[in-house]
C-alpha cells in the first residue's frame, strides 16, 4: 500500500492513541487548526480536545508540561512546531528530561516523546530552516531518532512510546510529502541503522530529509560505474556503531552526508568515531558533506547551494576514488 | 516592617502543635549541622540553607496528603525532610555517599524520592513549575484527586517559565499550588531591583489564578492558608498562588559573602524567627514548657547525630557504576 509520510506519521499516532488511553497529543495547533504539517488533521473530531490537545504559543511551557504529565504516569507526545522553536524549550528538554533518571537515581523516568519538524529547503529563511538534531544527539539520557522512509515515520512513534525514557522524534519537513510503499513488515527497532542501498565501493552515511539525496546520488555515481552503499542512521543517538563500521570496513572509504553545519555536525562525531576505530582501514580521508557555514538564505539558487546537494555528494565520492 | 509575633489561640490541637515546632527544629538542627560539615569539607559544592523560612515547609506541607505531588527547589532540604525523606538520606546524599536518597548523584540541590512524590530537587529557577503543571494535568486526565504543590523563590517570578506556567495552569484550571516563598532576593538582588510590579500576587492574579499572601514567619498562618487553598485547588476550582513572606537567614549559598543587605534587616527579621516565635507562642499558651522545649531539642540532635553517623558510615557508589541510571535500556552513547 502507498502511502505518503505525513499519513504514516498520522496512522502512527491514530494507533498508538487508540492502544493506550495514556497516550495524548499536545502543541500548537494541532487540534482545530490540525497540525501545522496537517500530521493530526481529523484527530481532534476522533479523540476530542482533552486528547488532540492545543496549546498557547509557550514552547518551554507545555514542553516542560509533557515532561511533568510523563511524570505523573501519562505518555503525552509533545509536538513541537519545529525544531527552530524547541530552542525556547532547551532547558526542560536538557534539564529536566535528560536528567530526570540519573539525578533521582533511578526514581523517576519521563516517557515523553517529543517531535519535531526540522531542516531546510522550502524557502522560509534563516530561521525557520535551522537542523540541530546534533545538539540533542550530544545529550547523555535522550534518544533522538530521525525517520526518513514511510516505513519509520510510520513504525517508530510506538517504539518511542514504548521507551520509559524520553525520546525526540525529527521529521524533516521535506520528507511529509514522501510517497512510498508500506513493507507489510513492521519496524521492529529504533536501535540501529539501515543499510538503505548495498554497495562496495564508497559508503555513504546519512539520516532523514539527507537520505532521498544521497540515494539519488548513489544512482548518479552507478552510472559511472562507481558502487555506492547507503547507510541511514535512523537513530542519531546511541549510534549504531556497528552498522557503521561493518559499512566502512566494507567499503574503505567514507562520506557522511548531514544537513547541520560543518563545525560541530553529528557528521564530525560520526568522523571522529571512524578515525577512532577504523583508521587503519580505510584506503582514503573521511568526507563529509554538510550545509554551509551561512544562515540559511530565501532565495530558491541561495538556499540550494547552501545545503548538501546530490551533486556535491558526488564530488566528495568522487574525489576520494581521484576521479 | 512588622517585628511583632503572633500571639493568641492556635487553630489545632497541642499534639499537631508539637508536631509542627519538632519539624522546625529538625530543619534547623539539621541545616546548623550541614553549615558545620561543610565547613569541614563533609559537604562539597553548593549549599542553600533554609534556617529562617522553616515555617514555610512546615506549614504548608503539613497540609497536604500523601497522594499529593511536590515540586522543589534547590533549597528543598527541609521541604525533602517534612515530606519523610529520612534525615538520614538526605546527610548521606550529601555527603554523596551511595545510601543518599539519589545514591550519591544529586546532592544538596537533588533530593528525590517517588515513595512521598517528591519530585526534587530542581536547581534551575522556575525549572520546576512546568513541571508542576504537567503532573497536575496527568492527575486530572487519570482522574487522581491530587494537588501538585509547586515551591519556588520570587525570584522565578521573573522568568519566562513562571508566566506560561501561570497560563497553563489557569488556562486549564489544574490543581497546582504555586507556593512563592518570597525571601526578598534573588541571590544578591532585592525584589525590587528586579521587578517593576513587586506585587506578586498582582502578577499571578493577572491570570486569573486565585491567590493568597501570608506571613511565613508564622507556621500556624501558613498552615491555615495553605489548607484554604488545597481545599479551593483539590475541589478543582483551579489553580492557587500563595506569597509566604519569609526571609533567609544566612547567605544564598556557602559561597556568598552576603554584601548586599544590610546586617540591621537582618537582625529585624531574626526578631521575628519562625521556631523563636512559635515557641514563645507554644509558652503563652501553656502548650509547653522550658523543659519540654529542651527535651524535644535534645531529641532532635539525637537524630541529627545519628543521620551524621549513618552518613560517614556510608559507601561509595562504585565509579563502574557511573552510567547507571541514565536510560533504563542499554547504553546511551
Amino acid at each position: 500500500m502507498k502511502m505518503s509520510y505525513r499519513e504514516a506519521l498520522r496512522e502512527a499516532l491514530r494507533e498508538a492513541m487508540s492502544a493506550d488511553s495514556r497516550v495524548f497529543l499536545m502543541g500548537e495547533d494541532v487540534g482545530r487548526y490540525g497540525g501545522s504539517y496537517a500530521v493530526s488533521k481529523g484527530l481532534l473530531d476522533e479523540f476530542g480536545p482533552d486528547r488532540i490537545r492545543d496549546t498557547p504559543l509557550s514552547e518551554l511551557g507545555f514542553v516542560g508540561a509533557g515532561i511533568g504529565a510523563a511524570l505523573g504516569g501519562m505518555r503525552p507526545i509533545v509536538e513541537v512546531m519545529t525544531v527552530n522553536f524547541s530552542l525556547l524549550a532547551l532547558d526542560q528538554i536538557v534539564n529536566t528530561a535528560a536528567l530526570y533518571r540519573h539525578m533521582s537515581a533511578g526514581q523517576f523516568s519521563v516517557p515523553v516523546v517529543i517531535r519535531m519538524a526540522s531542516g531546510a529547503g522550502r524557502q522560509i529563511a534563516a530561521q525557520h530552516s535551522h537542523s540541530f538534531e546534533n545538539w540533542y544527539a550530544s545529550i547523555p539520557g535522550l534518544t533522538v531518532l530521525a525517520p526518513a522512509t514511510v516505513d519509520d515515520a510510520r513504525g517508530m512513534l510506538g517504539l518511542a512510546l514504548a521507551d520509559p525514557d524520553p525520546v525526540l522524534i525529527f521529521e524533516h519537513a521535506q520528507l511529509y510529502n514522501l510517497e512510498e510503499e508500506l513493507s507489510a513488515d513492521k519496524v521492529s527497532e529504533i536501535r540501529s541503522a539501515r543499510v538503505r542501498r548495498a554497495g562496495s565501493t564508497v559508503s555513504l552515511i546519512t539520516y532523514g530529509g539527507s537520505l532521498p539525496k544521497t540515494m539519488a546520488a548513489a544512482e548518479m555515481l552507478a552510472e559511472e560505474g562507481i558502487d555506492a552503499e547507503v547507510i541511514d542512521l535512523r537513530v542519531l543517538r546511541p549510534l549504531d556503531e556497528a552498522t557503521i563500521l561493518a559499512s566502512v570496513r566494507k567499503c574503505r572509504r567514507a562520506v557522511v552526508i548531514d544537513e547541520c553545519w560543518r563545525s560541530g555536525s553529528l557528521a564530525g562525531e560520526i568522523m571522529a568515531r571512524i578515525a577512532e576505530q577504523a583508521f587503519y582501514d580505510l584506503d582514503a580521508p573521511l568526507a563529509r558533506v554538510c550545509s554551509e557555514e551561512v544562515p540559511m538564505p530565501y532565495a530558491r539558487h541561495l538556499e540550494e547551494a547552501a545545503l548538501p546537494q546530490p551533486a556535491k555528494i558526488v564530488a566528495a565520492a568522487k574525489a576520494m576514488l581521484g576521479k | 516592617m512588622n517585628t511583632s509575633l503572633a500571639t493568641g489561640p492556635l487553630p489545632f490541637a497541642r499534639d499537631f502543635a508539637l508536631q509542627l515546632l519538632e519539624d522546625m527544629l529538625r530543619i534547623r538542627r539539621m541545616e546548623e549541622k550541614c553549615a558545620e560539615l561543610y565547613g569541614a569539607q563533609k559537604i562539597r559544592g553548593f549549599l542553600h540553607l533554609y534556617i529562617g523560612e522553616e515555617a514555610v515547609a512546615v506549614g504548608s506541607l503539613h497540609a497536604l496528603r500523601p497522594v499529593d505531588n511536590i515540586v522543589a527547589t534547590y533549597r528543598e532540604h527541609g521541604h525533602a525532610l517534612v515530606r519523610g525523606l529520612s534525615m538520614q538520606s538526605i546527610m548521606a546524599e550529601m555527603y554523596g555517599k551511595r545510601e543518599g536518597s539519589s545514591r550519591g548523584r544529586g546532592g544538596s540541590m537533588h533530593l528525590f524520592d517517588a515513595r512521598t512524590r517528591f519530585f526534587g530537587g530542581n536547581a534551575i529557577v522556575a525549572g520546576g513549575l512546568p513541571i508542576a503543571v504537567g503532573l497536575a494535568l496527568a492527575a486530572r486526565m487519570r482522574g487522581e484527586a491530587s494537588v501538585t504543590a509547586c515551591y519556588f523563590g520570587e525570584g522565578a517570578i521573573a522568568e519566562g517559565a513562571f508566566h506560561e506556567s501561570m497560563n497553563l495552569a489557569a488556562l486549564w484550571r489544574l490543581p497546582v499550588l504555586f507556593c512563592c516563598e518570597n525571601n526578598l532576593y534573588a541571590m544578591g538582588t532585592a525584589l525590587s531591583r528586579s521587578e517593576s510590579q513587586t506585587d506578586l500576587c498582582a502578577k499571578a492574579a493577572s491570570y486569573k489564578v486565585r491567590t493568597e499572601s501570608v506571613d511565613g514567619q508564622d507556621v500556624a498562618a501558613v498552615y491555615e492558608t495553605t489548607c484554604r487553598a488545597e481545599q479551593y485547588v483539590r475541589e478543582g476550582n483551579g489553580p492557587c498562588f500563595i506569597e509566604y513572606r519569609t526571609y533567609r537567614y544566612r547567605a544564598h549559598s556557602m559561597f556568598d559573602p552576603d554584601l548586599y543587605r544590610d546586617k540591621r534587616e537582618i537582625e529585624q527579621w531574626k526578631q521575628r524567627g519562625p521556631l523563636h516565635g512559635f515557641t514563645a507562642r507554644l509558652k503563652q499558651l501553656e502548650m509547653l514548657s522550658e523543659e519540654e522545649f529542651l527535651a524535644l531539642d535534645a531529641k532532635v540532635g539525637a537524630e541529627v547525630e545519628r543521620a551524621v553517623a549513618f552518613a560517614e558510615a556510608g559507601d561509595w557508589e562504585p565509579i563502574e557504576d557511573l552510567a547507571l541510571d541514565l536510560c533504563a535500556r542499554e547504553a546511551n552513547k
